[in-house]
C-alpha cells in the first residue's frame, strides 16, 4: 500500500511523465487564458464601435455634405451657355403682325402671279399694320446721331455690339470712318403678357362665319 | 391724413373711351402734383393682355363655346366677368351683334329705363342683353379692379374719386352715374363737367402761369368734342377781393355728334364710291376696317399738308391678301368738304341747327343730333345763352350784341388734333365776333386733347383740398315741376300747365331750398308722377317761382319724377299733406323730396322712372 506523504525538501531529478503533463497543462491553461483575454478586449471594442454608429446620425450627414462639396469644388471647366431665345415670344409677335398687317398671309403668298399693282396694295396693308405693331410695342432708336454718309471717330473702348466695323480695320483706336448705317436699338419694349392657357402656337385661329 | 387715402383719382367715363387718372395728395406745398395716367391692363385678344392708357367704353357678350376656357384671365381675376375694353371692341368689330357701345348715350336717351335689358339695341332675340347701367358699371368695375391690383395698399375704395359727367348730363343721369359707382363701393365720389375738367386740366398744365393768359372781364368757351358727344359751356373770369374767380355760366344741351361721325361721313362717302365703281355691296365688317383707314388716311392728310390723296384699302378675310383687297382712296378735297365744310361749315350767328321731324324710329335707337354743323350748334348756344353773364359787373357786352362774345376758346377731343379743323372753328367765331366790332377770341393753347378730361378730374380733386382755385357753378339749370292748374273741364283741351320752381339756376353744391307754400295732397301707396322740367336760360327764377307760359326754347321736358309713400307707419289710401323741398349733394346730384307737414318726414322722390309701363304706353 502506497502511502502519500508531502515533504517540501523533495526536489525531482529528472522530467517524469507526471510533471510533463502538468507543465502542458499549466501552458494550454495559459494560452487559453491569453485567447479568452483578447477576445474579451476585442468584443468591447467592438461594442464601443457600435455605440459609435448609433450616435445621432445628423453629424453623418453633415459630414456626407461637406464631402460632396468639396467634390464640386474640384476645378471643372466652365459650360458654355446659349441664350434659348423664347418661342412663345417670337409666337407672340408673329400673331400680333399677322393680326394688325396679314404678315404671314402676305409672305405665305406666291407673288407670282400677281401685278406690281396689286402687290403694291397689299404691301400699305402690310406695311401701315407692321408700322403700328412696332410703334406700338417697341421703343425704336438709332444707334449713332450723325447723318448717314458723315465722318464719325470711334474712340478706345466703344461698344463693339453697338458699331461694327467693316473694310480696312488696321491699327489702333480712335478708328476715323465713313457711318454707312446708323443702326437700332430697342430701347423700350412691352409685349402683351399672355393668359395661362392660351396657346401661343396659334397665331391666328381659323375663322369660321355663322 | 391716413396712409390709405393718399392720391386723388379723376375717372373720365367716356363714351367711347374712359381714362383714369391720379395725383399723389402727399406732396409737399410748394412742389407743383404731379399727374399720372394709370396703364390700364386689358385683355386685347383671347389670352393677351396689355396695358393701354384708354379703357375702350365696349363691352362683348360672347357665346359660351366662343372663346376657350382660361383666355380670358385678367390678371386679378379668372375668367373675367365681363369682357371690356380692347378685346370687346376687336370681337365686336367682326360680330357686332353682340357688341354693346356707347352705353353712356343711352343712360341721358329719356323714354328708356336704364336698368333694362336693352343693348345692343339691333341684337337678335336669343342674344343675351345687358341695361345701360350694369355696362357702365362693368366699365368702373375693371377701373376699380385694375387700380386696386396696382395699388393693393390704397384701394380705389379709399381715395378722392372724381367722376366726370357730360355737362348736359340731366339730373337722372346724374343720378344713375352715381349709383353705379355706389353698386361697385365707390363711394367717396364728386361727379365733375367734362368741359369743367377740361379746364382744370389747362390750368394745371400752365401751373401758376395761367392768370397770365386770362384777365376779368373774360368769357371762355369750351368747346369738347369727344368721340361721341358735343359738349359746350362757358366760363367767366370775374374778380373777387383782388383773386381772380371762374365761373361756370352756362352749358349746351346734349349733343349726340362727334369725332366718330366724322370717321363714318368719311367711310360712307369711300363706301359709295367703291360700290358705284365694284357694283357691289359692303359688307358690315368691311365698312368698319374701311372706317378704320379712314381714321388714319384723315390724320395723315391733315398733318401732312403735302399729301393730296391717301389710297386706302381694305383686305379680304381669307388668306389670300394680294388678290383679294379692295382699292380706293381719300383726297383732300374730299376731306375738306367732308369734314371741315360738313361739320364745322361757315354759317351766321342766326344759324339754327336743322332739325326734321323724326319719323317713327325714334324709339329703337339713340337720338342722334340730326346737323352735322357743330358751327350752327354753337351758335344757336351762344345766341340762346346771350342772358348769361348780366348779373357779373366785370363783363361788358357791346351794344348791339346779338350772341355772347367769348374771349377764350379752350378746345378738347382728339378731333381737333387736326389743326385744320380747330382753325376753322376758330375762324367761323372770330367772323361772327367781327361782325358785331367785338376783338377777336383767342386759342387757350397747351392742353392733353385726348386725356386732359381725366387729367382735370384729378386735379379737381387736389383743389378741392383747397389748393388752387376752384370753379364755381352750381346746377347748369333751373328745374320746375309740371301741375295742372285748377280750371273747369273743357272738353277735349287738357287742363293747362303751369311750372313751378323748385330748384333755381346755380344751386350750390350741398344747399337745400324748401319750396313750404305749396302743398300736396299725396295718397298713401299711390305712386305719383309730375312732369318734370329743366331750363337752361331761365337765371332769374326762385324756388317758388310759378310760371303760366313758356315757349320750348326755355323750358325742355325731362322724363317725369315719381314719388310712392310707402306703408309705413300709414294707412293705405290715407292722404297725407307734404311739401316739396330741393337740394344738391355734396357729390353733385339733384336731390328732391317730399317732406311730411306733419311731423318733417321725408321721402325722396326718384327720377328715374323710366318703366315699361311708360315705354309700352308711348305711341
Amino acid at each position: 500500500m502506497n502511502n502519500f506523504s508531502i515533504d517540501l525538501g523533495l526536489r525531482p531529478t529528472t522530467f517524469d511523465l507526471w510533471h510533463v503533463c502538468l507543465a502542458g497543462a499549466v501552458l494550454i491553461l495559459c494560452l487559453l487564458l491569453i485567447v479568452t483575454l483578447i477576445w474579451a478586449i476585442l468584443a468591447g471594442r467592438r461594442n464601443k464601435e457600435h455605440s459609435v454608429v448609433t450616435s445621432p446620425p445628423e453629424i453623418k450627414i453633415v459630414e456626407k455634405i461637406v464631402e460632396v462639396e468639396k467634390i464640386v469644388q474640384t476645378p471643372a471647366p466652365e459650360p458654355i451657355i446659349l441664350k434659348e431665345a423664347s418661342p412663345d415670344a417670337a409666337c407672340l409677335l408673329l400673331s400680333l403682325l399677322q393680326r394688325e398687317a396679314r404678315f404671314i398671309d402676305f409672305i405665305k403668298e406666291d407673288m407670282s402671279a400677281y401685278s406690281d399693282t396689286d402687290i403694291g396694295a397689299a404691301a400699305r396693308i402690310v406695311h401701315q399694320g407692321c408700322r403700328q405693331v412696332i410703334n406700338e410695342h417697341f421703343t425704336i432708336n438709332a444707334i449713332s446721331q450723325d447723318v448717314e454718309g458723315n465722318r464719325v471717330t470711334l474712340n478706345q473702348g466703344f461698344d463693339a455690339n453697338a458699331f461694327r466695323l467693316t473694310g480696312n480695320i488696321v491699327g489702333e483706336p480712335p478708328f476715323t470712318g465713313t457711318l454707312v448705317h446708323k443702326g437700332w436699338r430697342v430701347d423700350d419694349l412691352h409685349l402683351p403678357k399672355l393668359t395661362e392657357a392660351h396657346n401661343p402656337r396659334i397665331i391666328a385661329a381659323a375663322e369660321v362665319e355663322l | 391724413m391716413n396712409e390709405q387715402t393718399r392720391y386723388s383719382v379723376g375717372i373720365d367715363l367716356g363714351t367711347t373711351h374712359c381714362v383714369l387718372s391720379y395725383l399723389d395728395l402727399h406732396t409737399s406745398e410748394d412742389q407743383q402734383p404731379v399727374l399720372s395716367v394709370l396703364a390700364i391692363p386689358q385683355l386685347t385678344a383671347p389670352g393677351s393682355i396689355e396695358e393701354k392708357t384708354q379703357l375702350p367704353s365696349f363691352m362683348y357678350l360672347a357665346h359660351g363655346a366662343e372663346i376657350a376656357e382660361g383666355e380670358t384671365a385678367l390678371p386679378w381675376r379668372n375668367p373675367a366677368e365681363h369682357l371690356v375694353g380692347e378685346i370687346a371692341r376687336n370681337l365686336g368689330s367682326k360680330t357686332p351683334i353682340r357688341l354693346v357701345s356707347s352705353a353712356k348715350s343711352w343712360l341721358c336717351h329719356t323714354g328708356v329705363d336704364c336698368k333694362q335689358d336693352i343693348l345692343p339695341a339691333d341684337a337678335g332675340s336669343d342674344i343675351p342683353r345687358v341695361s345701360p347701367f350694369l355696362a357702365s358699371k362693368a366699365y368702373l368695375q375693371h377701373l376699380c379692379d385694375a387700380w386696386n391690383h396696382l395699388f393693393p395698399q390704397q384701394r380705389l375704395q379709399d381715395q378722392h374719386l372724381t367722376i366726370t359727367v357730360p355737362a348736359s348730363f340731366d339730373p337722372a343721369a346724374r343720378e344713375l352715374t352715381v349709383e353705379a359707382c355706389k353698386a361697385i363701393g365707390l363711394t367717396q365720389i364728386v361727379l365733375l363737367e367734362e368741359p369743367q375738367a377740361a379746364l382744370y386740366s389747362w390750368i394745371e398744365k400752365n401751373g401758376n402761369d395761367w392768370r397770365n393768359h386770362v384777365k376779368v372781364g373774360d368769357i371762355i368757351l369750351v368747346v369738347d368734342i369727344g368721340g361721341g358727344t358735343t359738349d359746350l359751356s362757358l366760363i367767366a373770369v370775374t374778380q373777387d377781393q383782388g383773386n381772380l374767380q371762374l365761373t361756370r355760366v352756362a352749358v349746351g344741351d346734349h349733343i349726340l355728334l362727334g369725332g366718330d361721325n366724322m370717321d363714318l361721313a368719311l367711310a360712307y362717302t369711300v363706301k359709295a364710291k367703291l360700290e358705284k365703281d365694284g357694283g357691289k355691296r359692303l359688307e358690315a365688317w368691311q365698312l368698319q376696317a374701311l372706317t378704320h383707314a379712314c381714321r388714319e388716311a384723315k390724320e395723315k392728310l391733315f398733318n401732312q399738308p403735302e399729301l393730296n390723296t391717301i389710297p386706302l384699302v381694305i383686305a379680304g378675310r381669307g388668306s389670300a391678301l394680294i388678290g383679294g383687297t379692295l382699292r380706293s382712296e381719300l383726297n383732300r378735297e374730299e376731306l375738306n368738304r367732308l369734314l371741315v365744310e360738313g361739320f364745322l361749315p361757315e354759317v351766321a350767328v342766326s344759324d339754327n341747327p336743322q332739325s326734321n321731324p323724326r319719323s317713327g324710329l325714334r324709339s329703337s335707337g339713340l337720338p342722334y343730333a340730326q346737323d352735322a354743323g357743330i358751327t350752327r350748334h354753337l351758335a344757336a348756344f351762344l345766341s340762346k345763352q346771350i342772358h348769361a353773364v348780366q348779373e357779373f359787373k366785370d363783363i361788358k357786352l357791346p351794344e348791339p350784341a346779338s350772341f355772347l362774345h367769348p374771349s377764350g376758346v379752350l378746345l378738347n377731343g382728339g378731333v381737333f388734333k387736326a389743326e385744320v379743323l380747330a382753325q376753322r372753328l376758330m375762324t367761323v367765331l372770330n367772323n361772327w365776333l367781327q361782325a358785331e366790332n367785338a376783338p377777336a377770341a383767342s386759342l387757350l393753347q397747351g392742353s392733353d386733347l385726348d386725356l386732359a378730361v381725366a387729367r382735370g378730374a384729378a386735379y379737381y380733386g387736389f383743389v378741392r383740398q383747397g389748393k388752387g382755385v376752384r370753379i364755381k357753378g352750381g346746377t347748369a339749370a333751373a328745374y320746375y315741376v309740371g301741375i295742372e292748374t285748377a280750371m273747369p273741364a273743357v272738353p277735349g283741351l287738357a287742363p293747362e300747365l303751369e311750372a313751378l320752381c323748385l330748384a333755381p339756376f346755380g344751386m350750390e353744391e350741398g344747399s337745400e331750398q324748401n319750396l313750404p307754400n305749396e302743398e300736396f295732397g299725396l295718397i298713401i301707396g299711390e305712386p305719383v308722377r309730375f312732369r318734370f322740367f329743366a331750363s337752361k336760360t331761365r337765371r332769374q327764377d326762385t324756388v317758388g317761382t310759378r310760371l303760366s307760359n313758356w315757349n320750348d326754347e326755355e323750358l325742355m321736358e325731362l322724363d317725369e319724377i315719381e314719388i310712392t309713400l310707402p306703408e309705413e307707419g300709414h294707412q293705405l289710401g290715407e292722404v297725407v299733406p307734404v311739401h316739396l323741398s330741393s337740394g344738391v349733394s355734396e357729390v353733385g346730384t339733384l336731390e328732391l323730396k317730399a317732406v311730411s307737414r306733419r311731423n318733417q318726414q321725408q321721402w325722396k322722390i326718384e327720377f328715374d322712372v323710366r318703366t315699361k309701363e311708360e315705354e309700352s304706353a308711348q305711341p
